[in-house]
């Protein structure tokens, strides 16, 4: 198949159609619309449902339903509605429920602006609702990556009955550049959803979708199960891109949007004869640690590069464990990061390095 | 090589993404690397539009472009106040004369001066002032073959917009013509 443009909201609501998505309930927010917009254009034509709820919180508990009765579903929004989706998020992981979470992320804290930006990482990684659950959380840096994971995220979900998390920020939500929908291949073996509130038809014993446990001794069962799944996570899901890491001076961190403009910042600087590495986490949870074993001798510093004031950073720190400083650039509030401020930035830390 | 980042602005309305979309989709038919990034925010709704648009032969890190775009193409005033000084030394301006009296203040850059909206008044149909001042960047830049160019405008103006090609083609021609 050939090569299509399509903005990045739309490219993640034709990989979910493509990938047996055929339930979508949203609230509208800026800057993803247009996933909602496609959605509501497209699934009809699909034999599937859009619905528009009355608020986030309305529309996440929808997909927690149609979650629970064994569909292929998805709900998008930007930062503040992410935020109203918590409650939901914690029961549909609590639940054991396979669903697919977009968060364009916009600026904050608060309402907040329209613009790109990073600074719901430690929401997305650290649990933005109550209790000890996690999401396998994607950070596409490109349209073709994010069509890729998106269809990746529905067979994630399903093999650990999980809910994915997709972040991307207004920049890849709003941009256009070629994708190509390639024959998607499912990485898992996909069994039957047994578990799922179908109707028993008088064959069977009920299903019971249910995160109300008021015997510790139950609850604390649902969490070793749940710690044991998130272990398998941890050691299957973990991806990364290392990128220019040869002989490289200083080694950026850096995912999403921000990686682009760290790559710049690495062309420019090899002009200079500046030796610049990036280690691209894919996977925001689990992060990738293991890339930080494989740092060359010739680095000697890290530097956490985003648009927040320093979210990821604890996790570079916790991945290094102490081998190497560790430095921060960051802008917030919707300021995309300059080049010439991250080059300025990482000169400041070479030269205090040697 | 070709590494060529450009904005495209003016009002909300005169078509500044949809030329910056014609450029992509000749772009990648042609096997560039591409990327398109509009503005977006209250800012569009009556009144500044922009996009970014970057065609090259290396991979593209970054679609933001910020004080290094090599060609602005200008259809509004606010529009050359705001980007000129984000082209770099050396660097094209495409400024659309019909609406902008104002003559460029940089002289390190090649400003090129069209009266965009009188030819299309002449062609028919105002609307297709910014295919003309399309014509006249590709014409200056070259940077992408005659067969790409319309296949984009082609893409560009089909279905619901078919009837719009043939007048647009017509102004993507006055266009190069005036700059060729």
């Amino acid at each position: 198949m050939g090569k299509v443009l399509m903005k990045g909201n739309e490219a993640i609501g034709a990989a979910a159609i493509k990938a047996g998505c055929r339930f979508f309930f949203g609230y509208p927010i800026t800057p993803q619309n247009e996933l909602p917009e496609y959605m509501s254009r497209e699934l009809p034509k699909n034999e599937g449902v859009f619905l528009q709820a009355e608020s986030e919180v309305s529309a996440i508990n929808m997909v927690y339903g149609a979650a629970a009765s064994g569909a292929r579903v998805m709900t998008s929004s930007s930062s503040p509605g992410i935020a109203l989706k918590q409650e939901g998020i914690t029961y549909i992981a609590a639940a054991e429920l396979p669903c697919v979470i977009v968060n364009i992320v916009r600026g904050g804290p608060g309402l907040g602006g329209i613009q790109p930006a990073q600074s719901d990482y430690y929401q997305a990684t650290r649990g933005g609702g109550n209790g000890d659950y996690k999401l396998l959380v994607y950070a596409p840096a490109n349209l073709q990556e994010l069509v890729d994971l998106t269809q990746d995220a529905f067979d994630a979900a399903d093999y650990y009955r999980t809910p994915v998390m997709i972040v991307g920020d207004g920049m890849i939500g709003q941009m256009m550049e070629p994708i190509e929908f390639k024959e998607h291949i499912s990485r898992f073996a996909l069994s039957e959803k047994d578990w799922a509130t179908t109707g028993t038809k008088g064959q069977r014993e009920p299903n019971i979708i249910n995160t109300l446990f008021l015997d510790p001794a139950k609850l604390e069962e649902l969490n070793f199960r749940l710690q044991d799944k998130y272990k398998l996570i941890k050691s299957n899901e973990a991806r990364y891109e290392a990128f220019n890491m040869e002989n490289a001076q200083i080694v950026l961190v850096a995912y999403g949007t921000t990686s682009r403009i760290v790559k710049n910042v690495i062309t420019d600087l090899k002009d200079q004869g500046i030796n610049v590495g990036l280690i691209r986490p894919i996977t925001l949870w689990p992060f990738p640690e293991k890339a930080f074993d494989n740092i060359p001798s010739t680095c000697k510093a890290l530097m956490s590069v985003e648009m927040s004031f320093g979210q990821m950073i604890d996790d570079v720190k916790i991945a290094s464990n102490g081998r190497l400083p560790v430095h921060f650039y960051g802008r917030s509030g919707g300021m995309i990061p300059s080049p010439d401020d991250i080059i300025e930035k990482v000169k400041e830390v070479i030269g205090g390095a040697k | 090589m070709i590494n060529e980042k450009i904005i495209c602005a003016g009002f909300g309305g005169q078509g500044v993404m949809l030329m910056g979309q014609t450029i992509l989709y000749a772009g990648m038919v042609e096997g560039k690397e591409v990327s398109w990034l509009p503005s977006y925010g209250p800012e569009m709704r009556g009144g500044t539009a922009n996009c970014s648009v970057i065609v090259s032969d290396r991979p593209i890190g970054s679609p933001v472009i910020s004080n290094n775009a090599t060609s602005a193409i200008i259809m509004n005033l606010p529009s050359l106040i705001k980007f000129e000084k984000d082209v770099i030394s050396g660097g094209r301006l495409v400024i659309n004369s019909s609406l902008i009296e104002k003559k460029s203040s940089r002289s390190d850059i090649k400003a090129y001066y069209i009266p965009a909206n009188d030819i299309a008044v002449e062609l028919g149909n105002s609307r297709v002032a910014n295919t003309v001042l399309l014509g006249a960047y590709l014409k200056l830049t070259k940077i992408l073959s005659d067969t790409s160019i319309m296949k984009a405008l082609h893409k560009a103006f089909s279905g619901t917009k078919a009837h719009m090609l043939d007048i647009n083609m017509a102004a993507y021609e006055r266009g190069a013509d005036l700059v060729g």
